[in-house]
């Protein structure tokens, strides 16, 4: 069986007149965690948020060529973009809890999504914050603030508030900037585990981390897929000299 | 020569500290001046029968109960027209609108109507509501032309409280697969909300002190009852002072009445902002991010 | 990840997702009808003051609105319709409010953005804004009790209701304005403008005088024009003040033809005021009002739309600065 989930095509991506993303092709396969990697500024960010037309709440952008989800291209018209967005989930740089209870920010998308049954809600809550690995630290405070978890513990809880929705594909943006290295080793390791259910794109400005982390890497610069390969080999023989240049550091 | 120079630059500077000092001194003498004034000669009139009693022979005795009802009668329709219109478009403005050509028109009509003077607004009103549309000089016609008169500042503090909403919470919203709306109502409203508020009890702040549109529109000289409809004229509290202070033809045997009318009415007024400030505050300490 | 799962998935991305386009389609439009609703406001606002103008322009003209001087639209054997009395005393009692509150706000705007230190500036800018919110009626209340019997004793009139004492309370009214727009203006001059003058060795004094003043200076203007606009559309204030009388306020000394702001007088906004409340509907008087209510509208448009344009250009500069 094909086991490409997510097929980007020819991608390009324009802010009004500049362009930020350059005919982008590549592939992601189920249940891997795919990295992507390249100096600040190359669209990392930009390209992520188009697998769940995130990028589309900004007016001025314009979009050509496609990425297909489970062969149905996204960027079809008759694509339902609300059911889209739970499909792929996304988590965020920084840690962006509403100022809800913590069971309310779990519990957030489901009710929207028309779930009332108390018992059901209680049952999704407390599923995706063990899958989060947060439901032990939490699950005696539930009615808490989300405000009043440490940082690591936040962002942990947006990662729940994602499975939430029972996504298959969660993409992320940086998700260990804003944390100490202790709270970035937490999520790691829940990231690796999340691989099991999901499949994880992460965008990451640390090679340390994309190497630890990730089956594939794609390795981005000024709007361009310079190269994507199997991780092991773009940290030991990257094909392209940028590539090279870039994970030695010898970059700019 | 240095020495002189710099002496010279000394006394420039210390004329320049003397003048703001003194400017700085008179606007607040002035303020304390103006309310001393007014409390010193309007806490004999008042008195729980001047709250709570009509005015009785000829306004010169009794109390002014109708045009407190009227007044907060009014304030209350205006608010009630004004604030859900008015946060509407501060909606569609900070959460909707791109840059486009209707969007600079809207904001373009918004600090014009906050210019028009507020007696142009009785005009207005009274053309609109109580000739044309066959409303007459009623509570209904005065609340309408206070509510369009308002509703500028209602769009300019809504939109603030808007904009004081983080970025990020409608992005995770929409991230999860929620619609626009819902984005909006369950995690931008809620948290807007105390600063519409606090918008909304100063517009009624503004709107229970204004004079010249309403009298035009509907305000009463005289009613020896309350309002019975919004179809009803009402007696207001700053029309009532306007009428004690000059178009009474007794002006020295009520001038304490109008004394006791400016206190009540300026103190409604500042109440209402206190309780403005305090919402303000407590939602500042109470918020989170 | 099976077939049949895999088939479920691609269903929900494609389920149809009309009706809840269409709805959040129909909720942003309510939101739109609520915002152009501003623009048909102000629309109507200058429909019905010109419509209802109109009869008494077409049967009286334009002109003796403006450049007569004879106010009597109810007389049954000569009507008059000369507004010019208006006019000039509105633009009047405001020069005169500007005169006394434009250096008066200025130097307390200074006092705030350069001498207050931080905690007392914290207390003292609410505290002028206590000025902005008391109703102008009670300042008319003020300015006939406390105001005009100053201007009678000082200058020797057996009446103080004067174009000065309406022009005294306005001064006051237009603090707040003048202050806190001063004040901004003041404190949005970019930093680099100070150190580069400090760094040459200027002092405080003359950075603020020569480099910070200057630099605010289309924002103070933007301040004055607003505090134009406040002055000149206030209602109740002049009309309890400033005596109502019907006359042009001008005095001749040695036969030239002065302006005085020693006589009572009756600006446009009064005129409404007084007579707008009894006028039967309809009438030419009634339109005439409308005119008096046009003309005021015009001033007070102009000058807001060059008060905007100045603090357009005032916030485009620094920008670049
Ligand atoms: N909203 C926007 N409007 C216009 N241009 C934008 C916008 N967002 C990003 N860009 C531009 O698009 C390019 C790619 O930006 P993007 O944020 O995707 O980079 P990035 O690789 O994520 O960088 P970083 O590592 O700093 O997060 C940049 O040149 C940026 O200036
Ligand atoms: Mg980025």
């Amino acid at each position: 069986m094909d086991k490409r989930i997510i097929k980007v095509n020819d991608l390009s991506l324009w802010y009004g007149k500049t362009q930020a993303l350059q005919n982008i092709s590549l592939d992601i396969e189920e249940n891997e965690i795919t990295a992507i990697i390249g100096p600040s500024g190359c669209g990392k960010s930009t390209f992520l948020k188009t697998i769940n037309r995130m990028v589309e709440i900004i007016p001025s952008v314009k979009i050509e060529g496609s990425i297909r989800l489970f062969d149905e291209n996204i960027y079809d018209d008759s694509i339902n973009l609300v059911n889209l967005r739970s499909i792929v989930g996304m988590v965020f740089q920084k840690p962006n809890p509403f100022p809800k209870s913590i069971y309310e920010n779990v519990a957030y998308a489901s009710k929207r999504h028309g779930i009332r049954d108390k018992a059901k809600l209680n049952e999704i809550v407390e599923k995706s914050l063990k899958q989060a690995a947060l439901w032990d630290e939490v699950k005696g405070r539930l009615n808490e603030s989300g405000f009043s978890l440490s940082g690591g513990q936040q962002q942990r809880l947006c990662v729940a508030r994602a499975l939430a929705n029972e996504p298959q594909v969660i993409l992320m943006d940086e998700p260990t900037s804003a944390l100490d290295p202790i709270a970035t080793g937490r999520l790691e390791e829940l990231i690796q585990n999340l691989k099991n259910k999901y499949t994880v794109v992460i965008v990451t400005h640390n090679m340390q981390q994309a190497a630890r982390l990730s089956d594939k890497t794609a390795f981005f610069l000024s709007g361009k897929m310079v190269e994507m390969d199997i991780t092991n080999k773009i940290f030991t023989n990257p094909k392209n000299k940028k590539t090279e240049d870039y994970i030695t550091g010898r970059f700019g | 020569m240095v020495n002189l120079k710099e002496k010279s630059k000394k006394r420039k500077s210390i004329v320049w500290i003397v003048l703001s000092t003194f400017f700085m001194i008179a606007t607040l003498s002035v303020l304390v001046y103006f309310l001393i004034f007014l409390i010193r000669n309007g806490i004999n009139a008042i008195s729980w029968d001047f709250i709570t009693d009509i005015p009785r022979k000829n306004m010169t005795e009794g109390g002014i109960f109708p045009a407190i009802v009227g007044t907060f009668y009014v304030a209350s329709l205006t608010v009630l027209i004004s604030v859900p219109l008015g946060i509407s478009a501060a909606i569609y403005l900070n959460e909707y609108a791109s840059q486009s050509l209707i969007v600079r028109l809207i904001r373009l009509s918004i600090r014009n109507l906050s210019g028009v003077p507020s007696i142009v607004y009785g005009l207005f009103g009274l053309g609109i509501f109580a000739a044309t549309l066959g409303l007459g000089t009623s509570l209904l016609s005065s609340a309408l032309t206070l509510a369009i008169m308002s509703l500028p500042w209602v769009i300019t503090a809504s939109e603030e409280a808007l904009k004081a909403v983080p970025n990020s919470f409608r992005e995770a919203g929409l991230a999860l697969g929620t619609t626009k709306w819902q984005t909006i109502r369950f995690l931008v409203l809620p948290y807007a909300l105390p600063g519409m508020a606090t918008g909304s009890v100063l517009a009624l702040a503004r709107a229970a002190g204004e004079t010249a549109p309403i009298i035009l529109t509907g305000a009463a000289f005289f009613l020896p009852h309350l309002p019975r409809s919004v179809n009803d004229r009402f007696m207001a509290l700053p029309y009532h002072l306007y009428i004690l202070a000059t178009q009474h033809n007794r002006l020295d045997l009520v001038r304490p009445l109008a004394y006791g009318t400016a206190l009540v009415l300026i103190a409604m007024v500042l109440l209402l902002n206190m309780i403005a400030i305090v919402l303000r505050y407590r939602a500042r300490k109470k918020q989170e991010w | 990840m099976n077939e049949s799962n895999r088939e479920e998935l691609k269903s929900r991305i494609k389920q149809d997702s009309h009706k809840q386009n269409l709805s959040n389609f129909f909720i942003e439009k309510i939101f739109l009808i609520c915002g152009v609703l501003t623009i048909v406001f102000l629309g109507l606002i200058v429909w019905f003051l010109i419509s209802k103008s109109w009869p008494a322009i077409s049967e009286i003209g334009l002109r003796e609105f403006l450049t007569k001087t004879r106010w009597m639209p109810s007389s049954p054997i000569q009507a008059g319709y000369g507004a010019l009395s208006f006019i000039v005393s509105s633009i009047l009692v405001t020069v005169g409010a500007l005169i006394i509150g434009v250096p008066w706000g200025i130097f307390t705007a200074i006092f705030i953005a350069e001498v207050a230190p931080t905690r007392i500036k914290e207390v003292l800018k609410p505290v002028v804004e206590i000025l902005g919110i008391i109703p102008s009626v009670v300042y008319g209340f003020i300015a006939l009790l406390i105001i005009a019997p100053k201007v009678a004793q000082l200058f020797g009139l057996s009446n103080g209701l004067t174009a000065l004492t309406g022009s005294v309370i306005l001064a006051v009214m237009t603090l707040p304005t003048i202050v806190s727009i001063t004040e901004d203006a003041i404190k949005s001059v970019p930093k680099d403008y100070r150190e580069a003058s400090y760094a040459l060795g200027v002092g405080k004094w003359d950075t603020i005088i020569h480099v910070v003043l200057p630099a605010a200076s289309s924002g103070i203007l933007a301040a004055v024009m607003l505090g134009f606009g406040r002055a000149v559309g206030e209602t109740m204030a002049v009309l309890m003040a400033a005596g109502n009388a019907l006359n042009m306020p001008i005095k001749e000394i040695f036969n030239i033809p002065l302006p005085t702001l020693l006589q009572s007088v009756r600006t446009l906004t009064a005129n409404i005021a007084i007579e707008g409340s009894d006028v039967p509907w309809g009438s030419l008087h009634y339109h005439s009002l409308f005119v008096v209510g046009l003309i005021l509208f015009v001033i007070t448009f102009i000058v807001n739309i060059i008060a905007d344009l100045m603090l357009t250009k005032f916030q485009k500069v620094n920008k670049n600065g």
